[in-house]
């Protein structure tokens, strides 16, 4: 088996060149499997660096209206967790960016915890992002993420006291994903304030990268979140686009949010 | 150790807090919060006076014989929830949540309802607390409960009609899961049963166990002993670990939930989750669950609004895995005979949700024969359920007159 392609060095070299790393979910199977690959193609091909493809799932509730709407799609179109896999080879096979999952917990315990870690790391996925799994509960995903070598990114919320920012820190691999407010994903008007204090108590608590989401939609966002963290995570928006106007507005949205990333 | 001391948020490998980190303060919050009440003697008192001064606490027990005479002979004593102030037992935890709701100085209550029992009993308590209150209902929920609505309207609470997935509980407690995370600083989740993440298994349980408190007692003041068996229907499950909890530790004392058997089990509409489910993770917690090979929710189906949930309190998952519960399907079919029945025959009118257990009840007397004594939940009253009966039954003529 290859060697598990991370995020970490991603990341780092992108705050090295430029002012951070651009992250983009889209779900797998909306609108189709096959557009959602080629979505995820065209994302990195327009300045993406990190992809987070989320598992279509029945109860969400994380999600806002935009990703309930296009996972609702995907299920009512057959989705099953193995097109995930599938989906996370043909874009890995075409594109030299790190590939997460996004996954709701049930659905890794229903296919095995074991067996979901090797089947990611052999379709050559970089990790998972566990939004309704705290590293209390995560007992079982660490030791099959430590055997795979797969990431891990755990979720620290401006509500997380000081003890839990640190859990999150010591738990995670690859970088901790900064809740920028109180909320569910959909695009904001701005992104609060309380996403630059998290990140800072994340670096504090040694954090060796922290990506901002919920509620980016442009490029400047992007530019602004990036002043102050390593990573900014953009999901609703994109999703809208490619929901709206296909793949090519999803490219033309991605390109906007990479000149985020640029500095001038 | 006795059963009856278990806490959470494991119960055996069932429980747990599978939520995203956004509400872990809150749980977390609310957890102390509920630790601190539970030792503070002015709290409990505070809950028994509102009890017995507003709810009508202790709810009576009534020995139906005339209903018995078709379940075998077996003595049937009804533990009468549903003559609570609101209709049904969900009042003893929302006023128990309540108390808890001032004492963290939240403002704004939430809560989902099926049935729109639990939803009646919030809007009732923020009513008399003096609290905001929005109350999440599956959009098909507010169809078939419009009685409901109204009453939690006329009560002050908005009632936010849930349009996603099956337009049911589940997506009920989605919507409202949402408007926690969102709102958390200001606003306290009133959850309704006994699922859900820590700490709500056990709180909900604690403010519901004084339906089975009760009732031992006063089984053992009218006959001289304790029941053959329990019983109680099933959705998430707070009515029956209300009653089952006392009894957890009298080995002779059967304890059997009955789920909504829908159209039959056999069948894919139907919400009997310990009966045809298997482990996993929904709402916060490790609990049987009806899903698919892939771990998706199934849409599950039962007449009664109440019991219509694919997920079960995490307690009971456990009692079944140690087999000191046991857990049967009810038909539609069957509970709707029952509700007629016990009408019928003794004046009562049932929830379709309790009908569940009165049709179980049934056939359990007639298994354990004239000498048992049966001790039935009815956790709820059906006033709310007039309109699906009179279709049901046919009670209406073809210009909507009742006949």
């Amino acid at each position: 088996m290859n060697p598990v392609r991370t995020v970490g060095p991603v990341i780092r070299r992108r705050n090295d060149e430029a002012r951070g790393a651009l992250i983009a979910y889209l779900p797998v199977g909306f609108p189709t499997l096959d557009e959602s690959v080629e979505a995820a193609v065209a994302l990195v091909e327009n300045g993406v660096d990190v992809l987070e493809l989320g598992l279509p799932y029945s109860d969400p509730v994380m999600d806002g209206p935009v990703i309930q709407a296009a996972t609702q799609q995907a299920l009512a179109n057959g989705f099953r967790v193995a097109d995930g896999f599938d989906a996370v080879r043909r874009i890995t096979e075409r594109t030299d960016a790190p590939v997460l999952i996004m996954t709701y917990w049930n659905p890794v315990v229903q296919y095995g915890v074991d067996r979901f870690a090797d089947d990611l790391a052999a379709a050559g996925g970089a990790g998972l992002i566990t939004p309704d799994l705290i590293p209390d509960e995560a007992a079982e995903w660490v030791a099959a993420s430590d055997r795979t070598g797969l990431d891990r990114v755990f979720l620290a919320a401006p509500t997380s006291t000081d003890a839990r920012i640190r859990q999150a820190v010591e738990a995670s691999r690859g970088f901790v994903y900064a809740v920028s407010t109180m909320g569910i994903t959909g695009a904001r008007s701005d992104v609060d304030q309380a996403a630059r204090t998290l990140v800072t108590r994340l670096s504090h608590a040694g954090a060796p990268a922290s990506c901002v989401g919920l509620g980016i939609s442009t490029g400047a966002q992007v530019a602004e979140v990036l002043e102050y963290a390593d990573g900014a995570i953009v999901g609703s928006a994109l999703v809208k686009a490619l929901a709206d106007g296909g793949v090519e507005a999803a490219s033309t949205l991605a390109a906007d949010l990479a000149r985020g990333t640029r500095v001038e | 150790m006795a059963l009856r001391t278990q806490t959470g948020p494991y119960f055996g490998d069932f429980g747990g807090r599978f939520v995203p980190e956004s509400l872990i303060a809150a749980l977390d919050e609310l957890g102390e919060a509920y630790d601190l009440a539970k030792l503070d003697p002015a709290f409990g008192d505070e809950l028994l006076e509102l009890g017995r001064s507003y709810t009508g606490r202790p709810s009576i027990i009534t020995e139906v014989p005339r209903f018995a005479e078709h379940a075998g002979g077996a003595r049937i004593i009804l533990k009468r929830e549903d003559l609570n102030h609101t209709g049904s037992h969900k009042i003893n935890n929302v006023l128990g949540q309540a108390l808890l709701t001032r004492r963290i100085g939240k403002r704004r209550v939430i809560a989902e309802t099926g049935a729109g029992q639990h939803g009646v009993a919030t809007a009732t308590a923020a009513a008399l607390f003096g609290l905001e209150c929005t109350i999440y209902m599956g959009e098909v929920d507010t169809e078939r409960q419009a009685l409901n609505v109204a009453r939690m309207r006329l009560l002050g609470a908005e009632v936010v009609a849930v349009k996603a997935g099956s337009r049911t509980l589940k997506d009920a407690i989605n919507e409202a899961m949402r408007d926690w995370v969102t709102n958390v600083a200001t606003t306290n989740y009133i959850f309704g049963t006994v699922a859900g993440p820590h700490p709500f298994p056990e709180m909900v349980r604690d403010f519901q166990k004084i339906i089975g408190e009760e009732a031992r007692q006063q089984v053992l003041d009218l006959t001289g002993s304790l029941p053959t068996a329990v019983t109680a229907c099933v959705g998430g499950g707070s009515n029956a670990i209300g009653i089952f909890h006392a009894f957890l530790d009298d080995t002779d004392v059967r304890l059997i939930g009955y789920e909504a058997g829908g159209e039959g089990v056999e069948t894919e509409r139907h919400a009997a989750t310990i009966s045809k489910g298997r482990p996993g993770v929904l709402h916060g917690a490790r609990s049987y669950l009806l899903q698919d090979d892939d771990g998706q929710t199934i849409e599950s189906h039962s007449i009664s609004a109440g019991l219509d949930y694919p997920g079960v309190g995490p307690e009971h998952s456990w009692l079944a895995a140690i087999g000191r519960a046991e857990y049967r399907p009810v038909t539609d079919a069957a509970a709707m005979e029952a509700l007629r029945l016990l009408t019928r025959t003794e004046g009562i009118i049932p929830a379709i949700e309790s009908a569940h257990a009165l049709a179980g009840t049934l056939e359990l007397g007639r298994e354990v024969g004239r000498d048992a004594t049966i001790l039935v939940s009815l956790s709820g009253r059906g006033d709310k359920d007039m309109d699906t009966a009179a279709t049901y039954f046919d009670l209406y003529d073809a210009t909507g007159e009742t006949k």
